[in-house]
């Protein structure tokens, strides 16, 4: 299908039923995407009122995850008592991955919660498009047909999209959240557990350890520690992360190789079980860090070890807060 | 230090490397300490802290000590099972694995960070596997990667 008429479509029937959602009284709000103030980009919009649904749209440049903003409970969230309201959720495959994974952390309360699902049909790699497009300014971005079009001062650029999309969602096998009639409007699914290959790490694993290193290292040297992958991902919730305690400080705050590195690998052990491969960290990395390598080699972990994906539903247990007498330990030293 | 002095320092056959052990207080401590008085040799490469459980080491230690200057780290605690929190190191089993793995996906030799079994009656297994980990850093050389770049 041509992306440009999918689009089309997905918009008209997220404002369809947000329009339902909020004429019946389901839900006090709508957190939805909204056209974003600078070109390559999407915000965040609170819908309250019936006739404000036009304002929500999909494009393939919504790259955040809303379900960044249920897990600290904001003040606009609350009504004037403090009491929370009911919250409709426009949700691609992996914020409804992130709510599921929320409610079983006990972070988000179902009951509350409507997902508005549609089938997403991906999200470009921004710093991929940026990084062609250099110093020059972009002053307008239009998707027609299978392209994406670029325009800025007497220049105008067109990337295929299938070349453009980002990588995880190529492997993305959750295209639509995973809920039941109950929590969700529109397409969902129900799924127990998917199967991944994983085919698209492995080259990368079979790499010898100093081949590894240098990647790793070539990859992570730019990262300035600004922490916006933190600030977009949904699964950061804590009050206090572990970069900002002063009390013990735990790590250097320099952007020393070796700050950057225990940063990187404190965070993917953070976010082992939980990440929900939606791709924000790296759509916000101002540097175009890409750590998706990262996020796919935490889902194969859990996936082999416990056989989990994290998001596919809000019952069962996250895998690093509960344990099993029969996991594995080939890892640990014994004598010979 | 520099790149060059550690790598002098590597051929030096006199290196030996530093190694911080957490040690659960109900099983391994008491171990360390019947290996001891049963006079068990194992290498005085270790620097013992005591902990509650092994569940009670984050991540952070491990990573801590590594960026502080230690050139390995051995977590011990009680067999799966005898846990005196009755599941204190089946949490932190879950977490090893994920960590050993992440340090090998990163490139960084996972050999550095050993994890082991030891209950209070076995002081001899305790030495056996000090010393293992210990050939094991040993044969790793020092802890560079994560070494201060300014200094």
């Amino acid at each position: 299908m041509v992306i440009e008429t999918d689009n089309k479509e997905i918009t008209n029937s997220i404002r369809e039923n947000a329009k339902k959602l909020l004429s019946e009284n389901q839900v006090d709000i709508v957190i939805g995407y909204s056209q974003g103030t600078i070109p390559l980009s999407s915000t965040l919009i609170i819908v309250r009122k019936e006739e404000d649904v036009d304002k929500l749209i999909w494009n393939n440049l919504c790259y955040i995850n809303l379900a960044r903003y249920l897990a600290p409970l904001m003040p606009q969230l609350c009504d004037s008592e403090g009491n929370s309201l009911r919250i409709g959720i426009v949700a691609k495959g992996c914020v409804g991955r992130a709510v599921n994974l929320l409610a079983a952390e006990k972070q988000v309360n179902l009951d509350k919660i409507k997902m508005i699902g549609f089938n997403c049909n991906g999200i470009v790699n921004r710093s991929k498009i940026d990084l062609e497009i250099g110093e020059k300014e972009i002053l307008d971005v239009s998707i027609s047909g299978d392209d994406i079009i670029v325009k800025g001062k007497n220049w105008e650029k067109k990337f295929p999209y299938d070349q453009y999309i980002n990588e995880l969602c190529k492997v993305c096998q959750i295209k639509s959240p995973s809920a039941t009639e109950e929590t969700c409007v529109g397409e969902c699914q129900e799924l127990d557990s998917i199967h991944d290959e994983f085919s698209d790490i492995a080259e990368f694993e079979s790499k010898s350890a100093d081949e590894k290193w240098t990647y790793i290292k070539d990859a992570l040297q730019v990262c300035t520690l600004c922490y916006s992958c933190r600030q977009a991902c949904p699964a950061c919730y804590c009050n206090l992360c572990f970069v900002d305690q002063n009390k013990p400080i735990w790590f250097g705050k320099t952007t020393e190789f070796r700050d950057i590195l225990v940063f990187h690998l404190v965070r993917a052990q953070h976010l082992a079980g939980r990440c929900v491969a939606c791709g924000a960290c790296s759509s916000v990395c101002p540097v175009g860090i890409d750590l998706n390598i990262i996020t796919r080699k935490l889902e194969k972990i859990v996936k082999e070890r416990f056989d989990y994906t994290s998001g596919l539903n809000a019952e069962t247990v996250p895998p690093m807060m509960d344990f099993k007498m029969e996991d594995a330990e080939e890892f640990m030293l014994e004598e010979d | 230090m520099t790149e060059t002095v550690l790598e002098e320092k590597k051929v030096d056959k006199k290196w030996e490397p530093k190694i911080i052990a957490f040690l659960c207080n109900w099983c391994s401590y008491a171990g360390a300490d019947l290996a001891g008085v049963s006079r068990i040799q194992y290498p005085p490469n270790i620097r013992i802290v005591r902990v509650p459980c092994s569940g009670r080491v984050n991540p952070y230690f491990i990573i801590k000590s590594l960026t502080d200057g230690w050139d390995g780290v051995v977590i011990s605690g009680c067999h799966p099972g005898d846990c005196h929190y009755i599941s204190g190191n089946l949490v932190a089993r879950r977490r090893f694995a994920i960590l050993k793995e992440l340090l090998e996906f990163f490139g960084i030799e996972p050999g550095r960070v050993n994890f082991m079994w030891a209950s209070a009656a076995e002081g001899e297994r305790f030495a056996v596997l000090i010393r293992k980990a210990t050939k094991i850093v040993k044969e790793l050389g020092p802890n560079i990667k994560f070494q201060k770049e300014w200094c």
